[in-house]
């Protein structure tokens, strides 16, 4: 406990209907580090993740951040926060450059005009700190570039905005084997550079190369949350697909009488 | 996204971070952005290209069977007979960067141009009252015709082509069933029919040649000032000087003499749609190439999901693309009602629309939206006219010139799509 969580959630429960996703939901993020939400699927992390972003709003518990309580209804406000989510599909427009779809919907002006060069110089120092050195020009569209250099841009847009907390969901999903390094590599980065990331993933292999903290998932109720380095691969895979391991875990295995 | 396990580019020595230094000589930064451009085609991006060669083909080949076609007389009509239907397809650009089509640009330029005829020979107003009504009625069009594809979700093909047929019934209307209306007021008249003094040409093209060079030379200082790798100089040169050599060649021929009778009538000097077209060209590129709104539109176009989650409000930017296509398709409807000296039921009419949609594509704007620019209309638009105009010299009948421009029109949207796979397949 060597800092305290700039994102916490206590409590939080959310249905859809009559179905309920998340029950009880408790989940810490922490600056400098990377924290793993790990879960099979229809575990609610993609659930978790819309109510972080404020595209789902949370039927009960609490969204703490830096600190203070706040009630996040939008994606907006989730952005004025400093949350940045970026989600699978990236999100980027083919046909524009690089620095434009950094910028897309808050670009820089002087009056009326576009200010190109200021959002090219923001851009350009924003991949210098996260140590970009795979494109060749910040002016080529993004159509030309392949899907871990689209991947960077996703990540560097949600950066670039003094973000605090950004949550990727399953960055390397659709890479190959360089690449996917090229992206992690870019994740620990950004935890290095101080801010709290979240990393979904279904890869281990990815969650124990970059983690610090794994959050597991078990149909809707958050089953532990851990230090990496007290894990072993096995107990993660055992809190995902039933819930506990030993000691770990929620109190009964079927984690749905409680 | 393909999941093939593809290494990254090898690292370069230029990152973002570290811009170039402009000490290089000016022939190698020249020769590495040529070798950008051949890149940026062979990635499927042609950009205008294939309107330019075409267009120096087809001039070729005309000049050659038809000596005639080089006079400085067709040279002028040439420019005069494309402007109307260049106008409308600069709106259609708009449209058709998002994805969308406008089927009834050509008679909402119909109805415009009777709305100024009437308010011009009917109702005696002053030119530019009539003129400003014509354009109001084009914007009204473009509303209506955006808030039902933006708001209401009906597809743009369908939508339009309501409109097509409906306007098409609203001229014959305005018209009174078909009768003619002349139009007599020398300002409207003079758009399409009457020439600056030549002295006036040389002005203007100085002015435009200067105003381009300075805001050139300007970006280039201010991106060295911030450290930024600037254009090279070398290719700055060879922009301003190839707008300068152009314009000077284009200015010199038309202020010859073309009349065939000079004791009855003079007739010399670039003709003033000329000078409407630059600008139009000038303030569409500025407001598609330098203003968040034109970013907007090619965002929407490129990938309207990512647009939205960026904040940006999608249905207006989609009811302001038809506003302004059905604007210009106003202006289009005032150039050919001066062109024609009088509007009836076909102004707009039969294949205004085909040509202009064909002079955009033909130039270079992707009907699959994202791609084009305004020039692409302009120069799409002379390839038209140049295939019509250097046909019609050859007394071909029109029914050959037109399944001509059908073919064209084909090869283009044939390249288009295929230069689009070729991009995508990367």
């Amino acid at each position: 406990m060597t800092t305290t969580p700039i994102l916490r959630l206590r409590g939080i429960d959310k249905s859809f209907g009559a179905v309920q996703v998340l029950h009880d939901v408790s989940f810490d993020v922490r600056p400098g580090e990377v924290t793993a939400l790990v879960g099979d699927n229809g575990a609610g992390k993609s659930t978790l993740v819309k109510c972080i972003g404020g595209i789902h709003p949370i039927d009960g518990g609490e969204y703490w951040f830096d600190g203070e309580r706040v009630q996040v209804h939008s994606p907006r406000e989730a952005a004025a926060l400093g949350v940045e989510i970026v989600y699978q599909d990236l999100a980027l427009c083919d046909n524009l450059d690089i620095v434009q779809n950094m910028f897309l919907g808050r670009e820089k002006r002087r009056g009326l005009v576009l200010d190109d060069t200021t959002m090219e110089e923001m851009a350009a120092r924003t991949l210098e700190g996260l140590s970009v050195r795979t494109v060749t020009s910040i002016r080529q569209q993004v159509s030309s570039l392949s899907g871990g250099q689209r991947q960077t841009v996703a990540i560097a847009k949600a950066v670039l905005w003094n973000s605090k907390v950004v949550v990727l969901d399953e960055p390397t999903a659709a890479l190959g084997v360089a690449q996917t390094a090229q992206v992690l590599e870019l994740v620990r980065r950004l935890a290095d550079n101080g801010l709290a990331v979240v990393l979904i993933s279904h890869n281990m292999n990815d969650v124990f190369a970059v983690s610090d903290r794994i959050a597991a998932l078990y149909l809707g109720r958050m089953a532990a949350q851990v230090s990496t380095s007290d894990v072993t691969y096995s107990q993660v895979v055992e809190l995902i697909t039933s819930g506990r391991s030993g000691d770990l875990g929620l109190a009964h295995s079927n984690g749905v009488t409680a | 996204m393909t999941a093939a396990v593809v290494p990254e580019k090898p690292e370069l020595p230029h990152g973002p971070g570290t811009p170039k230094k402009n000490g290089a000589a000016g022939a190698a930064s020249l020769r590495s952005a040529a070798r950008n451009y051949v890149d940026r085609v062979r990635g499927g991006e042609l950009g205008a290209l294939p309107a330019v060669l075409g267009l120096i083909v087809l001039c070729v080949f005309f000049a050659v069977l038809r000596p005639v076609f080089l006079s400085e007389l067709n040279f002028a009509n040439l420019l005069t007979q494309g402007a109307g239907s260049i106008a409308i397809a600069m709106g259609l650009v708009f449209v058709l960067l998002l994805g969308e089509i406008d089927l009834s640009a050509g008679y909402a330029s119909g109805v415009c141009a009777a709305v100024l005829a009437i308010l011009l020979t009917d109702h005696g107003w002053p030119w530019y009252g009539a003129a400003g009504a014509a354009i109001l009625t084009g914007t009204v069009i473009g509303l209506v015709l955006g808030l039902l594809v933006a708001k209401v979700g009906i597809p743009s093909f369908v939508v339009t082509l309501a409109a097509f047929l409906g306007f098409q019934g609203i001229v014959l209307m305005l018209l009174k069933e078909g009768t003619n209306i002349s139009i007599r007021d020398d300002t409207i008249l003079a758009v399409a029919n009457n020439n600056l003094p030549p002295a006036l040409g040389w002005v203007l093209l100085a002015v435009s040649v200067g105003a381009y060079a300075a805001i050139q030379l300007r970006r280039s200082r201010n991106r060295r000032r911030r450290g930024l790798a600037p254009a090279p100089t070398a290719l700055l040169a060879v922009r301003i000087g190839g707008l300068a050599a152009l314009g000077a060649i284009a200015v010199h021929l038309l202020n010859q003499e073309r009349s065939r009778n000079v004791i009855v009538d003079s007739l010399k000097g670039v003709p003033i749609v000329v000078p409407v077209i630059g600008v139009l060209l000038v303030a569409g590129t500025f407001l598609l190439q330098r203003t968040s709104f034109g970013l907007h539109i090619y965002a929407v176009g490129g990938n309207a999901e990512a647009a939205r989650r960026a904040g940006i409000n999608v249905a207006a930017i989609r009811t302001s693309a038809f506003v302004i296509c059905s604007s210009l398709a106003a202006v289009g409807g005032i150039i050919a009602a001066s062109r024609g000296n009088s509007v009836d039921p076909n102004t707009g009419g039969s294949n205004v629309l085909l040509l202009a949609v064909g002079a955009a594509v033909i130039g270079g704007t992707s009907l699959f939206g994202g791609r084009g620019r305004i020039v692409d209309a302009v120069l799409g638009g002379m390839v038209v006219a140049v295939i019509q105009n250097g046909m019609g010299l050859m007394g071909y009948s029109s029914g050959v010139k037109y399944a001509v421009t059908g073919s064209v029109l084909l090869v283009a949207a044939g390249v288009d799509a295929l230069s689009r796979r070729r991009a995508v397949r990367r």
